[in-house]
């Protein structure tokens, strides 16, 4: 088996430590780290994404995938940004002013740094201003929103409107998710995407790049 | 510590039996076969040959109930251990015999096939919970002499797992023991490892028709285990208390034993049935009433009394769809059956009064069988105490989604029912479909039909399956079966 094989197969195992000494060897035989990276990271994540999707397996052994993914992401990235390469995307994500509830914000992150997306996670409690300045500064291409009180999910259109009144929504794409939210009330307030939990947050983030 | 539940107080089981042995010994029972009066007469019994009855003394019943096993077990088509019929161990089979099948497309019912047959034993082999199969429909195009014999056959030739099953008449014995002994290679092994079991089926009130009780003497010959059903019907013909109806199932059930311990001692049997009360506004007996579910869970505890493994026709409904009332009817016997520790639950997949079975209904059962299995698990602390370390872990990581002590314990810890059941959020549901209960049901069902693989049985003893079968089709002037 060929190393990047085996970085995806360690990957998929939320095998860490194989992860990280891999990866580490992978990048002293001098394979490009692109390669490394898609061909074994990405690749490993890939898999688990599709057999959580199908229920052969479950969240703890996506977020134990995702860990190891991150094992051998910290020492990629250096080497990728020098190479130039640009990283799969900057997502910033947190959960809405006046609403604390950040659970599932949360597991959005983690799952969506296991993609190999950059996350910037702002927290709760977000202004709405502090989401569309940090994506326009740190040229991020999504925001994420997230709110379980039906009271503190207006909060969300704000944001958009921000958006609109900058002509940033070309640029910077929303999604939203949480309990009372729907893919109706995305419509309603203008956001791109609603997604209805951290798995499918993570396809649709994957679709909103592509597009 | 596993849950339990319990009817009787030991006194009132003490009671019900006492005045069971009272009815056999001083009313006794009608028992349509000579061969059995003489053979009860040979022991001692005292016979009404005219009125064929025959009054069984407790000094029988006694020497009966001491040869009776108290345990026993039951081995697929391949010889591995699959039910372990004691103390209060529970496995489900399929409800069985049903006339109709319910078909998804039409939402209606009608009369089963043989492609039906294999399907459902396709379906059967593949659903974790269901520990046997039942031959639990009637094919409709084959000679209804062989309707007995040609389900045993189907589940024999495309299936592994073992089969409650029965004769519709005494001459069908003959080539349903013939099979087990192609499947098993002789009769002893058959005897050390039983692979069927035979449901023997007294008339309410009192009596064995020549049909069952024959049955239940070939059965005994070959130490083919056998469960008796009884099926006394409350208000109807048997009294309405559900004290009296449990004498009545506790007089047959015994009288049952007796013919069967005394044609061959050491026969395993159930001590089972499928009583039921009579609804005296439709004319029907409820299989889904409570006070049905209620009789069942206490004749069990006269079983236990009395050293037997049981049996109860309990998880299955009346509905005529795959309703809520489906699930409420099957989920709650299933359930109340299993804490009561019947050993040989059957009923999966069956509606409409034992009448109509379900492929969907099946691997929905399939499901609920799941749910009760982790029920009876109980709850046992793992490592729990002392608690502070993990709380630790919580505060500090926010989550324990990856903790190792997750890890260690989800999948022991929660039941993950298949995709039939639905636990997604409303939005995902919406997204995957909006799928009814009964739509992922059938998907279900025809993915198991794709995914099944052929029973390991080697083709020299599915041949002679196959040759067994034909010739006792020959015999009733079928020549082909429909398909294969």
């Amino acid at each position: 088996m060929d190393i990047l094989k085996k970085i995806s197969v360690a990957i998929q195992r939320g095998d860490d430590q194989t992860a990280f000494m891999l990866t580490k060897q992978a990048i002293e035989m001098n394979i490009p780290p692109k390669d490394i990276l898609d061909h074994g990271l990405i690749d490993g994540m890939n898999i688990i994404g599709e057999k959580f999707k199908h229920h052969e397996i479950f969240l703890p052994d996506v977020l134990l995938a995702a860990r190891a993914m991150y094992a051998g992401m910290d020492q990629l990235k250096p080497l990728l940004v020098k190479d130039g390469i640009p990283s799969m995307g900057k997502v910033v994500i947190g959960t809405v002013r006046g609403d604390l509830h950040d659970i599932g914000k949360n597991l959005v992150g983690i799952m969506l740094k296991g993609a190999g997306f950059d996350v910037i996670d702002l927290g709760k409690d977000v202004p709405p201003e502090k989401f569309v300045n940090t994506a326009a500064m740190e040229g991020a291409k999504i925001i994420g929103m997230s709110a379980l009180l039906t009271t503190t999910m207006p909060v969300m259109k704000e944001v958009i409107t921000i958006l609109r009144n900058q002509n940033l929504t070309a640029k910077i794409k929303t999604i939203i998710g949480g309990a009372p939210l729907s893919k109706e009330y995305a419509l309603k307030i203008g956001a791109d995407v609603y997604a209805y939990d951290a798995a499918n947050a993570v396809e649709s983030v994957k679709q909103l790049i592509q597009e | 510590m596993r849950p339990k539940i319990q009817f009787l107080e030991i006194t009132l089981i003490e009671r019900i039996i006492t005045e069971a042995r009272e009815i056999l010994s001083t009313m006794g029972v009608e028992i349509n076969n000579p061969a059995i009066l003489s053979l009860l007469s040979d022991h001692g019994a005292k016979v009404n040959i005219e009125k064929e009855r025959i009054f069984l003394k407790s000094n029988l019943v006694d020497k009966a109930l001491s040869t009776t096993p108290k345990s026993f077990r039951l081995y697929d088509t391949l010889g591995k251990e699959t039910n372990n019929f004691s103390e209060n161990n529970v496995h489900f089979t399929p409800g069985s015999a049903a006339i109709n099948i319910l078909d998804f497309n039409t939402k209606k019912i009608r009369k089963p096939t043989t492609e039906d047959y294999i399907d459902y034993v396709k379906v059967v082999s593949q659903l974790p919970h269901l520990a046997s199969q039942s031959t639990a429909f009637i094919p409709a195009d084959v000679h209804e002499k062989i309707s007995d014999s040609y389900r045993l056959f189907l589940s024999l030739l495309y299936g592994e797992k073992p089969v409650v099953t029965g004769a519709f008449t005494a001459e069908s014995f003959k080539v349903m023991k013939n099979l087990q002994l192609a499947v098993r290679g002789s009769e002893d092994t058959l005897r050390e490892k039983p692979l069927t079991i035979f449901s023997c089926c007294p008339t309410a009130p009192l009596k064995w028709s020549h049909a069952t009780s024959q049955n239940l003497m070939d059965c005994a010959r070959y130490s083919i285990p056998v469960e008796f059903i009884s099926m006394p019907l409350s208000g109807f013909v048997a009294p309405v208390t559900l004290t009296g109806t449990l004498i009545q199932h506790t007089a047959e059930t015994l009288s049952g034993i007796v013919i069967g311990q005394l044609a061959n001692p050491g026969t395993p049997m159930l001590y089972g049935g499928s009583p039921a009360i009579f609804d005296v506004r439709y004319e029907t007996t409820p299989m889904g009433a409570i006070e049905t579910m209620m009789i069942d869970c206490a004749y069990n505890e006269i079983g236990n009394y009395l050293g037997i493994p049981t049996q109860a026709y309990i998880s299955l409904s009346d509905a005529k769809q795959l309703d809520a009332q489906a699930g409420l009817e099957s989920g709650m016997g299933a359930t109340l059956a299993a804490l009561s520790g019947i050993n040989n639950i059957s009923g999966p997949g069956m509606l409409d009064f034992e009448s109509c079975q379900s492929l969907e209904k099946l691997v929905f059962d399939n499901e609920i069988c799941g749910m009760v299995f982790r029920l009876i698990e109980g709850i046992n602390p793992k490592e729990d105490f002392p608690a502070i370390p993990l709380f630790k872990e919580l505060l500090e990581e926010k989550h324990l989604l990856i903790a190792d002590h997750t890890r260690r314990y989800l999948r022991d810890e929660h039941f993950f029912p298949g995709q039939v059941i639905d636990r997604a959020n409303r939005s995902r549901w919406i997204e995957e479909g909006e799928k009814t209960l009964f739509e992922r049901a059938h998907e279900e069902v025809e993915k198991l039909i794709t995914s099944y693989q052929p029973s390991q049985l080697s083709n020299e003893i599915k041949n002679e399956l196959i040759q067994l079968m034909e010739r006792e089709a020959q015999r009733f002037g079928q020549e082909k079966f429909t398909k294969r």
